[in-house]
């Protein structure tokens, strides 16, 4: 088995907003209905929320923080699912089930494995 | 001597993209399987000319090819191998080639592998033609209009793309296999098309891009023989091809589809495209995909005794069909051709304003500005084609046709 990182990229919005109640739901079932095949998963507050951590030089150089996303898109980085799946095709099969797919877009990258 | 050699040469790629399907399952790799074939491709083309043919080419290139995979794995310390199951490993060190239905089945998969739709289109097309063509690293770059490092660093890439993200060696399930046909269809249309209408330059590649696409295209056939959307597009290839002969005349000029000379057009390849056409379309129940249309279009060319008893009406349906089913630019300038031959030049005029402008949009409506007498803004017309990309022998006839307007514009 094979290990992917599945991120979700829909409208940057505030899941939390009763007006997405709806939508949480559907993802709710998705995480139920995969649950065999789903490691971990995670929601993310809006784009708004985040901060842009860098340290300038080298390591313990100074921190330098910035307000915002790292960069500016339509469709931002909403949520992450780790699953696990014999290969390509069944990941890509789990990822369609996943509501941002036809909401916005999954993005499927294989986690490098330890050795 | 350059005969016998490029024979030879012919027979080492063709057997080795035979034998590399089968050497990717045994080892589970790419990269070693290809190096395992053309390190033992190279051994054959430096001892046949002394030793001569072997007997059994096939079967002297399979063992050859095993023992090169055994020698990678050993030397990369056999750590792909200790991830394999035995009995794999035991296939290698067999002397007889594996049995036709193993080679048919690992062809697929190979073929499935190659042309997975998580690849993009550029990615398959390159790691088609050197695997599936077993053409090398020049020569891909040759007729992809690259550079071989970038080649090089393309299909390694791909490679790796095919290892971390786990794309199987697997031919899809009956549930997955229509959009998967799709996928690879597309790699073989794109491979013809690339070869029969090439951008720009001279043709001084020693590959034929159309023979490649066309012997894939037959392969694919061959081995997903119940399936309409490979039947259609080696249709729509074979019925291209037939009219190759009279598309160039003996100087390598463009002669134009009203100039052919219709008897130079091959009838056994028409009749085995219609054959193939006929087939798909009675499979898909005469619901038309792209390829279906297209190859439709050629024949009804191929059934007109001239350029004017053409059945222009049908071919403006067809192309009607295709510009709502896979518009495309290419296709909605065409089908502008066939409007005005159906409807007169104006009515052509009148479909190109619709039609975003490039090289061949400035040439066809050159020509149809040419037809209705307007020399001064043919002229005009065909001076911007030139500004774009365009064969040579392309450029030629358009600056021919230029010199015959601007004479007639001075009478």
């Amino acid at each position: 088995m094979a290990q992917y990182l599945a991120l979700t990229y829909t409208a940057d919005v505030n899941w939390f907003d009763p007006e997405h109640a709806e939508a949480l739901t559907e993802y709710r079932q998705f995480a139920i209905q995969d649950a065999g095949s789903i490691l971990a998963s995670a929601v993310l507050h809006p784009t708004s929320t985040a901060t842009v951590v860098r340290v300038t030089g080298a390591r313990g150089g100074d921190v330098v923080t910035a307000d915002g996303p790292y960069a500016e898109t339509k469709e931002a980085l909403t949520g992450y699912y780790l699953i696990e799946a014999a290969d390509l095709d069944e990941a890509i099969a789990i990822a369609a089930r996943i509501p941002a797919a036809w909401d916005g877009a999954v993005e499927v990258r294989p986690v490098l494995a330890a050795k | 001597m350059p005969d016998v050699h490029d024979r030879l040469a012919e027979t080492v790629r063709v057997e080795g993209a035979r034998i590399l399907a089968t050497l990717v399952r045994t080892i589970g790799d790419l990269q070693i399987a290809e190096d395992a074939v053309q390190e033992a491709a190279l051994v054959a083309m430096r001892d046949w000319p002394r030793t001569g043919v072997p007997e059994q080419p096939r079967a002297w290139l399979t063992v050859a090819a095993r023992r090169k995979a055994i020698d990678i794995l050993r030397r990369e310390g056999l750590r792909a191998a200790k991830e394999r199951d035995g009995a794999d490993l035991i296939e290698l060190t067999a002397t007889d080639p594996p049995p036709d239905h193993v080679v048919r089945d690992d062809q697929l998969r190979l073929i499935f592998t190659c042309c997975h739709p998580a690849l993009s289109l550029e990615a398959r097309v390159a790691l088609a033609l050197r695997t599936l063509c077993g053409l090398t690293m020049a020569q891909i770059a040759a007729v992809l209009l690259t550079n071989e490092p970038a080649m090089a660093k393309r299909l390694t890439r791909t490679r790796q793309k095919i290892a971390a993200a786990r794309i199987p060696y697997r031919v899809p399930s009956a549930a997955q296999l229509p959009g998967r046909v799709g996928a690879v269809c597309g790699v073989v249309h794109a491979l013809y098309t690339a070869g029969h209408a090439p951008r720009s330059g001279e043709e001084a590649v020693d590959v034929d891009l159309c023979d490649e696409a066309v012997r894939l295209g037959r392969l694919l056939r061959r081995l997903l023989p119940d399936e309409p959307m490979p039947a259609a597009v080696l249709a729509l290839m074979l019925l291209t091809e037939a009219r190759r002969p009279a598309r160039v005349d003996r100087a390598g000029d463009v002669v134009p589809l009203f100039d052919q000379d219709r008897s130079r057009w091959d009838a056994a390849l028409i009749a085995q495209g219609r054959g193939l056409l006929d087939f798909s379309l009675r499979r898909t129940e005469g619901i038309a995909d792209p390829y279906q249309l297209q190859a439709a279009i050629a024949a009804e060319h191929s059934r007109a005794p001239s350029y004017r008893a053409t059945d222009w009406p049908e071919i403006v349906r067809l192309y009607d069909l295709l510009c709502t089913v896979a518009p495309s630019p290419a296709a909605a300038l065409s089908r502008a051709v066939a409007v005005a031959e159906a409807s007169g030049t104006g009515a052509g005029l009148a479909a190109l304003e619709a039609v975003p402008p490039s090289e061949r949009w400035h040439a066809v409506r050159a020509e149809l500005l040419a037809r209705a007498g307007r020399y001064p803004e043919a002229i005009e017309a065909v001076t911007a084609s030139l500004d774009g990309e365009a064969t040579e022998a392309e450029r030629r006839y358009r600056q021919r046709l230029r010199a015959r307007w601007m004479r007639e514009s001075a009478t």
